[in-house]
């Protein structure tokens, strides 16, 4: 009895189980004829609409790439620009081959074999449906010519397009940075940002520099056709359109004259140069020597021009402003002469006797001053004024290398300033710390001697010590600095500024801050090292130079350039503010393998001066040409006495 | 023994109906894959190395036991369970979704295994209980469903918590769910759609707007949705003809070898491809069906009848997305899309309906 209704459960559930699963059977048959049902409407019923749409007339949905934003200086001198031009594209997936018909394009349009190569390579990068430029920027006469043999070629077209111009080329390369083709990188990037919709139809995007770093403000919104595209694959007919909006205007803190001036200051010298407003930290001149042409990166580099940029040992590639890392020399001494007075481990009026040498106490090696001999009887006035290097010695080891480091670290010293460009290095402040992180080596007071006058281990960006300056014009009130000044709304043409708001206020006594602007603004005058930079301004500078060594010499060995191979002289600093009563500007100059800084850096950050304070273009006789120490300074028309290597 | 007696013990737990189908669907997959990457040879061979690899597992799990299979559930689930709270917490986020866990050798995508793992816990759950289910034994089954799917729509990947909700239901179902409840259950679903709505993520909402009006967005979102709709529209009664599918070698199409790969067939070949293509699917489902009816016992009755439903499901979804009557969730089309991770989850499921089939025959005889 109970197996029989067991035996009958059983039965019913395998009876109910077949129940359900015909349902299954029943749900998966109606699944399936909703598709077929959908394929006969789609493939049958409205095969016309959709045959149309994909064969004979393609309604295609075509991005209109929006104009990148324009950038300009502080003035509205352009900076970067678009304009348009004639480009030569093939198709690929409608040649028949690629080979033969590009030969047969070169009879009528010049294609360089750099042309040839470029387009191999976007032919290996690209789908097969794109577009690809065999040539750009047509002369008039070769659209003509091609336009009127356009019928032997299929697949290949004329089309207008944007190019990006950059009119102040080399001299704004480094500052500005340049566009250049999206590759997959970029493409992965902008897929996780959520941005691939409005880069469609961008070929172009921001790589280095201003480009990079406001990519988002400048490339605007894409915009999009509907069209009807015939079997030739030209648009026959707009249906709807989504204008695009372009991107927004940048306006600069840059003076784009001044720029000028400052590169053309340099002569044939490499190194940098950075003038900052001190009362908000807006960036004026932005230089970086020498240069390279950007335009040649826009469409990718060739293999040749490349080469000789990547090999060149003056290294134009590299942003010497943001990434060039230096010891700073002297130029750092009025920062070190304002921590000891703030540990109290230095007295304004605590003086030295300088035998030209310092010695630790217990040891018998020398740190040699720059001035054999000594300077004398030298207080903290004179230690700057004359660059004391025994002076710094024996202050540094006094004050002590962690006091030291965490004194200047609040003028941004060790760490990136935080400009709007990306890059940037942080120099090195040493302390005991780091020594032990990276060489498992105790600190010892003989490292602390060097970095008392800007050797040893710590180096700077030539944009730390222009920010360091230009907080000490500034009082002690730090700005960052910044390159943008405000972002033009390219529709509504409302500007928006860039809030830079106090970075830091150092709080630095009065006295302290009195004390080291006098004795910088007496380094140019005379009985200072670098008194040709103020020969005839009629307005007061406050300065310091720098040598930064390159090689290391021996123990009693002298220093004489003329001797030592033209790329291991040292490279010349030049920090500067003017006027000294109600600052400015602030100008830092690197001059590489320039010699002493009063000779060579001083003279370019004058020229700079002039131009910002008194609207003084420097005539073209002022211009140095000559790479040398002794030729730039006789070119500047200054006097070279009183000119010291410090 | 003899080669010939090596080989019967091969093919044993093999069902040839079942192998013929999905020999069909590869071929058509590597065929229209050769067109669809712009007849790149890579491509196809790569997924030939995919489908050898899961075959090779197929015939793996077609050799084990029933009682393995059953004994395996658990594991298998907790791993599964696990790894899903893994990702939760320290996965990697890729395309705004946290769907990936890196564990330093690979990275895998636990909610693949859960494909399994879910359907193969439930029905082990069922089995324990057969003989005393009450309404507490579902409810206890439906946690098991919704907790890793509740995991997996949080990452967010909402078209895999819906799949493998749905072969979690299948179990539900097949097990004697009261109509009552599922009554109820639909009518929940459709009341919560408004507080649904509020949860989901934009791309969600987005991809669910475009279902209803694709042209509203025809660059971005709704772009899928209509140039697959042209792809098959275009393809008439015949087709194109293979490799003259203007769509796919114009770059229209997105995601034609993976996702969308039934656009290039269907463009290629026509509403007279597209129906044979029904019909293998067809083919395959049924034998699905044929194996469930004859199970011998709860556990692979439910097992079965959910592994053969979520196939038909998913292939229903993919084709279904791509001729525009479904939103597009991101679902490959089964045995044919392109990828590895798809094909060894599809075929490590019909290789248990092969050892469902064959070892329950072999104890009867």
């Amino acid at each position: 009895m109970n197996d029989h209704v067991a035996l009958k459960n059983h039965q019913q559930e395998i009876f109910n189980f077949r129940l359900r699963l015909v349902i299954g059977v029943v749900f998966v048959l109606i699944l399936l004829g909703i598709l077929a049902a959908r394929f006969v409407y789609l493939q049958a019923v409205r095969y016309d609409y959709y045959h149309t749409m994909a064969e004979n007339n393609r309604i295609s949905v075509v991005p209109i790439v929006p104009n990148r934003g324009l950038i300009l200086d502080r003035h509205g001198i352009v900076l970067a620009h678009n304009y348009s031009g004639y480009t030569l594209e093939i198709t690929p997936s409608k040649v028949k081959n690629l080979q033969v018909t590009i030969n047969e394009l070169a009879t009528l349009v010049d294609i360089a074999p750099r042309d040839r190569k470029r387009f191999k390579q976007l032919l290996a990068e690209s789908h097969n449906f794109e577009t690809l430029v065999i040539r750009n920027r047509l002369s008039d006469e070769e659209v003509a010519r091609f336009a009127a043999q356009q019928y032997r070629f299929p697949g290949v077209e004329i089309k207008a397009r944007l190019f990006r111009d950059y009119p102040f080329s080399d001299k704004t390369a480094h500052l500005l940075g340049y566009i250049g083709r999206m590759n997959q990188r970029d493409v992965d990037r902008l897929e996780e940002t959520d941005l691939a919709a409005n880069y469609r139809g961008t070929d172009y995007i921001g790589k280095t520099g201003l480009e990079q770093y406001y990519e988002s403000e400048l490339h605007g919104t894409t915009g999009m056709e509907q069209v009807e595209v015939d079997s030739a694959g030209r648009a026959a007919r707009i249906l709807s359109r989504t204008l695009p909006v372009s991107g927004n205007t940048l306006v600069l803190s840059i003076d784009a004259k001044l720029q000028e001036i400052a590169e053309q200051a340099f002569g044939d010298y490499r190194g940098a140069l950075v003038a900052i407003d001190p009362a908000n930290g807006e960036v004026l001149a932005f230089v970086s020597r020498p240069g390279f042409d950007p335009s040649l990166f826009i469409d990718g580099i060739d293999e040749e021009n490349w080469r000789e940029l990547n090999n060149s040992p003056d290294h134009p590639l590299n942003n010497r402003v943001l990434s060039g890392q230096y010891p700073s020399g002297s130029t750092i001494k009025p920062f070190m002469a304002l921590a000891a007075l703030h540990y109290g481990t230095r007295s304004p009026t605590d003086t030295i006797s300088d035998p030209g040498y310092y010695a630790l106490p217990g040891t018998a090696h020398h740190y040699r001053d720059w001035k054999k001999g000594g300077h004398g009887t030298v207080d903290m006035f004179k230690s700057i004024v004359v660059s004391c290097d025994t002076y710094y010695y024996g202050l540094a080891v006094a004050t002590g290398i962690d006091n030291i480091a965490a004194y200047l670290t609040n003028f941004s010293f060790g760490k990136k300033t935080g400009i709007d460009l990306q890059g940037e290095k942080s120099g090195l402040l040493p302390n005991t710390e780091w020594k032990m992180k990276r060489f498992k080596q105790k600190w010892f007071a003989g490292d602390t001697v060097s970095v008392g006058i800007g050797q040893g281990y710590s180096l700077v960006t030539p944009l730390q010590l222009a920010a360091a300056t230009a907080t000490l014009a500034n009082g002690g009130i730090a700005y960052r600095p910044h390159l943008v000044r405000e972002v033009r709304n390219s529709v509504t043409n409302e500007t928006r500024k860039i809030d830079n708001p106090v970075e830091a206020d150092l709080k630095i006594d009065p006295a302290h801050l009195d004390l080291i602007r006098r004795a910088m603004a007496a380094v140019t005058q005379p009985g200072g090292t670098a008194v040709s930079a103020s020969a005839g301004a009629p307005y007061t500078i406050a300065g310091k130079t720098g040598t930064a060594q390159v090689v290391a010499m021996k123990q009693g060995e002298k220093y004489d350039a003329s001797k030592i191979d033209e790329r291991h002289r040292d490279h010349a600093w030049f920090i500067s503010f003017a006027p000294v009563e109600k600052p400015r500007i602030a100008v830092v100059v690197l001059a590489e393998n320039g010699g002493h800084g009063g000779g060579t850096a001083a003279p370019i950050a004058r020229k700079v001066l002039d131009y910002y304070l008194l609207g003084k273009v420097p005539k073209p006789a002022e211009v140095p040409v000559v790479t040398g120490k002794t030729a730039a300074v006789a070119a500047s028309g200054v006097p070279e006495v009183e000119v010291e290597h410090d | 023994m003899t080669r010939r007696q090596l080989w019967l013990r091969i093919i044993a737990h093999i069902d040839p109906p079942l192998l013929l189908g999905m020999g069909l669907l590869m071929g058509i997959s590597l065929l229209t894959l050769y067109s669809a990457s712009g007849q790149n040879f890579e491509r196809v061979l790569a997924q030939g190395s995919n489908i050898l690899v899961a075959l090779f597992c197929m015939w793996i799990v077609a050799n084990l036991p029933l009682h393995i299979l059953l004994r395996m559930a658990v594991p298998i689930y907790v791993l599964g369970l696990l790894l899903l709270v893994g990702v939760a917490l320290f996965g990697e986020i890729s395309h705004g979704a946290r769907r990936w866990l890196n564990l330093g050798v690979t990275t895998i995508q636990p909610s693949e295994l859960m494909k399994i793992g879910v359907p193969l816990m439930m029905a082990w759950y069922f089995e324990k209980y057969e003989a005393s289910l009450t309404l507490k034994n579902y409810i206890v089954a439906a946690l098991l469903l919704v907790l890793p799917v509740g995991l997996i729509a949080r990452q967010p990947d909402l078209g895999t918590s819906l799949l493998i909700l749905a072969s979690g239901f299948y179990v539900l179902f097949l097990a004697g769910l009261s109509w009552k409840i599922i009554a109820g259950l639909f009518a929940a679903a459709i009341a919560s759609a408004p507080v649904m709505w509020s949860l989901m993520h934009d791309y969600q909402r987005h991809r669910v707007e475009m279902l209803f009006d694709p042209s509203q967005d025809a660059l971005g979102k709704g772009y899928h949705t209509i140039q697959g709709m042209i792809a098959v529209g275009s393809g008439g009664l015949f087709g194109k003809g293979y490799l003259a599918g203007t769509q796919t070698h114009l770059d229209f199409l997105p995601e034609c070898t993976t996702d969308f790969i039934f656009a290039v067939y269907s463009e290629e070949f026509g509403l007279v491809g597209n129906l044979l293509l029904l019909v293998i699917f067809l083919f395959v489902i049924g034998r699905g069906f044929i194996i469930t009816a004859n199970a011998s016992t709860y556990f692979t009755r439910l097992m079965a009848g959910s592994i053969t439903l979520t196939f038909a499901t998913y292939a229903f979804v993919n084709m279904g997305m791509v001729s525009g009557i479904l939103p597009v969730v991101g679902v490959p089309l089964p045995l044919v899309s392109y990828g590895g991770t798809s094909m060894l989850t599809l075929l490590l499921g019909l290789g248990m309906l092969m050892s469902i089939h064959t070892h329950q025959k072999l104890v009867k005889t």
